[in-house]
């Protein structure tokens, strides 16, 4: 075989991939991340087949809902956000109300056979408002710009945290700033953003749930109350430790398999890849991890539009966010938030979602050319 | 002021989001890095910490009782075991209402009211997740009918556990005492570790004595836990070492008919082995069962015991502190002649009455209403006891030399016995009386002195030990009750008999004297054993008898003893060493109120040689 007749292959290859909307380099970590994953949660979930099985399906599920979200050009995204960003706020307003009439948590809502968390959508639909309402403001953005970004973000914000899911409005508050330092908001307002933060953090506080303070306190305590609130950290921090460089070995780790570590499989996941593999394994998850956050900002750099870009670029971080702070929590640097580590812990709505904001990134890669052409 | 840049500018944009991705990717890197260096602090750097608390998460160390050593008596006859025992055990952490669990188990079983008392009692002494027992040995319909009706009582279980059982009861109680649960006294004393797993620990007697050697080594199961302390798995297995099992040198049979002989009487009774200080007897009468001990005793049965009249708890054998009386006489006989003090030929005339010079005191013989022994030598003053001889004998040598003998035999000190429970006795001396009674030392006091009235006390088990010095011409040993002891290893260890220092007579023809007189006890018709203890054809024996006046009220002091309350009767001796040529067998016996001593002394000696002679 020649060298063009090899070019030729690639290239038709290449646009073979093009054409279904598949990037070809993102599929292969995002499956070779799916396929550790599942060897951690076999581990994680004592072997049970079930969980695995079920975890399959889910994964196959949001396959399938990252390859439709590939389908659908940028531009239709465009058109469609502002309908499905109000129709999220109303979701959540829903929610709101039905979790007044029940009592404690209301995340979910039951729409027949299919129940989903409204806030789930809002991971996806609250960057995407605000890559929508600056594509075509002047960059970087004013301070009036920024304040009406800041208006549209902070209802799905606060009506998540009032849910109460703190973690998941944590997530949607860093996908909107993301898109708003990636549109190249300027330092000194950056500087008076997180000034601000500061400052309301006492007022965040006082707003807090007793358990969500409990989480805070716990962060830098956790022996002051090693039974109660400080055990999931105090055992967690164990698993990890007790893994050592190369680990106990899989299948091998003693604080997940004897149900010390609470929430093994969903939440805490990380820690029993860190059980069993060690500071090796734990690199190596991060590195591939890393790898993806890498394939999404070239994605993003390749974008042509602003739309395309900011969205991109907010997904990508929205990711990294995600797995730094579902890692950070688990080995104690953070407090505990609820977030999965994603694409490995055992659950489904945000998995779904994660798979979904990457059938984004593939649609902003291969429709692109067929823009410029 | 600048215009504002207003139109979008598409290439500055692009620069500008470039610039900002690199920024991102730059955080990006530096927060990696913070996670993965707190990844190699709490992997690498606190690695060896963490492993060390993951291993105190999963592993326990659950520890497994060892097995009691078992006790057998001289000729391997079972005196204590540990039999497997169902009992209905209740943690009060499971149970949503105590009180109502138990009132109907109550329905169920029989349970009365002490056990119920009992229940509490023991409760507050465990950790509210611990089992507690309401009621033990369940018979195998009781444990039937608790498995139909589980599911009504969460919280109750039923465990089996080794129970110390004593298969003959009351007959082995004097010597082997009884085990019972540890109470929080015997905690702060005992290595805490090696008895993690056990329930019970030696109280009295030989349970008590050799505790060390019966409770053995705890085991262990190290095992893996889970979160809730469930065991998942045992991981390595330390298997306990079980005590030691000890022989006893009594005889379960001699000691049965001693009991039998004791029938109706209160009193002690010890029977040595005079070659080496091996007690084949021990008995303290009444006595009791001790499996009643083993379990907690109830309070209205442990009432009963301890407010008995017979005081049943009292072992007479050891801490039963009696006077010599007559039995005291062939300590001081021997000593005069060696003190020559006395020869074999000098003789007294007892007309019944002994007085002091200067001293208008009269002491009596205990028979001068017919008259008195008349001219009387050391060897009838023993055979007949005479009291006029042993008054004269005890002026003459004085108390310091008396008391000398009877040191020599071992009165008035422990006699190191293998149970802790004896006391000593009393030696009596110008200086004891002067610092327990405050009051300086009569004559009169020397005098009742010679005959064993007085101070001078004795238990049983001295009084055996020293006859039977006695019969070996004062070759001693130590009492003893352990024969051998067989290790878990199978390796058996015999108790060698331990010698104590001889009591030393110059002419060795002074224990021919003593001992014939003593053989006339009973074998001559003007013994005072002749007829009590009565003819053989069987053996030889030895022996002498003892009468100790109890305290009287002055208005019955005249009176005989059938005349009188029971307890104001005097109390019997009987020492005896048989065969007389060649002793294996000497034995005390003390009957409290009673003129039983001779008979049950009979009863056990022929029991002895009958079996010596089946043999």
């Amino acid at each position: 075989m020649n060298k063009t007749a090899k070019k030729n292959i690639h290239s038709m290859n290449d646009s073979f991939w093009n054409t279904i909307h598949i990037d070809l380099t993102l599929l292969s970590l995002i499956t070779i991340l799916m396929a550790v994953g599942l060897i951690i949660l076999y581990s994680a979930g004592n072997q049970s087949l079930s969980q695995l099985s079920s975890q399959v399906i889910r994964l196959g599920i949001a396959l399938v809902v990252m390859l439709i979200f590939a389908q659908i050009p940028p531009h239709k995204y465009f058109q469609w956000i502002p309908v499905v960003f109000v129709l999220g706020v109303i979701l959540l307003f829903a929610v709101d109300i039905v979790g007044h009439i029940g009592k404690g948590a209301q995340r979910w809502l039951s729409l027949g056979v299919v129940r989903f968390q409204p806030s789930e959508i809002m991971k996806l639909a609250a960057p995407m408002i605000l890559a929508w309402y600056l594509h075509d403001k002047p960059l970087p953005p004013s301070l009036k710009i920024l304040f009406f970004s800041i208006t549209m973000l902070i209802f799905p914000v606060l009506l998540v945290a009032k849910q109460p899911d703190l973690g998941t409005a944590i997530l949607i508050l860093a996908a909107g700033a993301s898109v708003l330092l990636l549109a190249g908001l300027g330092w000194r307002l950056i500087a008076i953003a997180t000034g601000l933060v500061l400052a309301s953090l006492p007022v965040v506080w006082y707003f807090l749930h007793e358990f969500q303070r409990k989480r805070v306190i716990t962060l830098f305590d956790p022996e002051r109350d090693p039974l109660g609130s400080g055990y999931h950290i105090i055992q967690s921090k164990i698993a990890i430790g007790s893994g050592g460089l190369f680990g106990k070995g899989w299948l091998s780790g003693t604080q997940s398999h004897l149900q010390f570590l609470p929430e093994h499989s969903t939440d805490f996941i990380f820690a029993v890849a860190g059980e069993e593999f060690g500071f090796m394994g734990s690199v190596a998850l991060i590195t591939l991890l890393l790898a993806i956050v890498g394939r999404g900002l070239y994605i993003s750099l390749q974008a042509h539009d602003t739309f395309s870009r900011l969205l991109a670029g907010s997904i990508t971080l929205t990711f990294f966010i995600c797995f730094f702070v579902n890692m950070s929590m688990v080995s104690g640097i953070l407090p505990v938030v609820g977030i999965p580590l994603p694409l490995v812990s055992y659950g489904g709505t945000s998995m779904v979602t994660i798979m979904a904001g990457f059938g984004i990134l593939m649609s902003v890669h291969t429709h692109r050319q067929l823009i410029r052409r | 002021m600048a215009p504002r840049l207003t139109i979008k500018n598409y290439h500055l944009e692009a620069n500008l989001f470039t610039q900002r991705i690199f920024i991102a990717a730059i955080i990006i890197i530096v927060l990696t890095l913070c996670l993965i260096t707190r990844l190699f602090y709490l992997q690498i750097i606190q690695h060896n910490r963490f492993t060390t608390l993951s291993l105190q998460n999963q592993q326990v160390l659950i520890p497994i009782e060892p097995n009691r050593g078992l006790i057998y008596d001289r000729n391997g006859v079972l005196l204590a075991e540990n039999i497997p025992s169902f009992s209905l055990d209740i943690i009060p952490d499971h149970v949503p209402n105590l009180k109502k669990t138990i009132s109907e188990l109550s329905t169920l079983f029989d349970i009365d009211n002490d056990a119920i008392t009992q229940f509490y009692k023991q409760r507050r002494q465990h950790r509210s997740y611990e089992p507690v027992s309401l009621k033990l040995n369940l018979t195998d319909d009781e444990v039937a009918r608790f498995y139909v009706n589980l599911y009504r009582f969460p919280g109750v279980t039923i465990n089996a556990r080794l129970l110390r059982n004593y298969p003959l009861g009351p007959d082995s109680v004097t010597v082997l005492g009884y085990v019972g649960r540890i109470n929080e006294k015997e905690l702060k004393t005992i290595d805490a570790a090696n008895y993690s797993a056990s329930n019970y620990i030696g109280k009295i007697g030989i349970e008590h004595y050799y505790e060390d050697e019966l409770h053995g080594v705890v085991g262990y199961n190290q095992a893996e836990v889970n979160a809730s302390g469930q065991i998942v798995r045992i991981l390595k297995r330390f298997p306990p070492i079980p005590g030691d099992n000890l022989y006893l040198s009594i005889d379960s049979k001699l000691q049965h008919i001693a009991h039998q002989a004791f029938q109706g009487e209160r009193g002690g009774l010890v029977a040595i082995d005079p070659t080496t200080g091996k007690v084949l007897a021990m008995v303290s009468h009444p006595n009791y069962d001790p499996n009643l001990f083993v379990n907690g005793i109830s309070n209205s049965n442990y009432k009963q015991l301890r407010e008995a009249a017979d005081r049943p708890l009292y072992n007479r054998a050891v801490r039963g502190q009696y006077p010599f009386g007559s039995t005291i006489k062939p300590f001081y006989a021997l000593q005069g002649l060696n003190e020559e003090v006395v020869s074999p030929e000098d003789s007294v005339y007892c007309n019944g009455y002994f007085q002091l010079p200067n001293v208008s005191k009269v002491w009596h013989d205990w028979n001068h209403k017919k008259g008195g022994h008349g001219r009387t030598n050391l060897h009838d003053a023993i055979m007949q006891s005479c009291d006029i001889y042993f008054y004269t004998l005890a002026q003459k040598m004085g108390i310091s030399k008396m008391d000398t003998i009877l040191q020599q035999f071992g009165f008035g000190e422990l006699t190191h016995i293998d149970i802790h429970e004896e006391i000593p006795g009393v030696v009596a001396s110008p200086d004891w009386k002067k610092k327990y009674q405050h009051t300086r030392w009569y004559p009169g006091d020397t005098i009742i002195s010679g005959i064993g009235q007085g101070f001078m006390l004795a238990t049983p088990l001295q009084l055996a030990s020293a006859t039977a010095t006695l019969s070996q011409r004062g070759t001693r040993f130590q009492p003893q009750l352990l024969h051998k002891v067989e290790k878990p290893s199978g390796e058996i260890v015999t108790q060698a008999p331990i010698a104590k220092k001889p009591v030393a007579i110059r002419v060795d023809e002074d224990w021919d004297v003593v001992i014939n007189a003593m053989k006339d006890v009973i074998s001559n018709a003007r013994g005072t054993a002749y007829v009590k203890f009565g003819q053989t054809d069987l053996y030889t024996a030895a022996g002498k008898t003892g009468t100790a006046q109890v305290y009287r009220p002055t208005s019955l002091a005249d009176k005989k003893d059938e005349e009188v309350e029971e307890k104001y009767r005097d109390n019997s001796l009987f020492i005896a060493f048989a065969p007389v040529d060649k002793p294996q067998i000497a034995l005390a016996v003390i009957a409290e109120n009673s003129h039983a001593a001779a008979k049950i002394a009979r009863a056990v000696l022929d029991a002895f040689f009958i079996r010596s002679s089946d043999e």
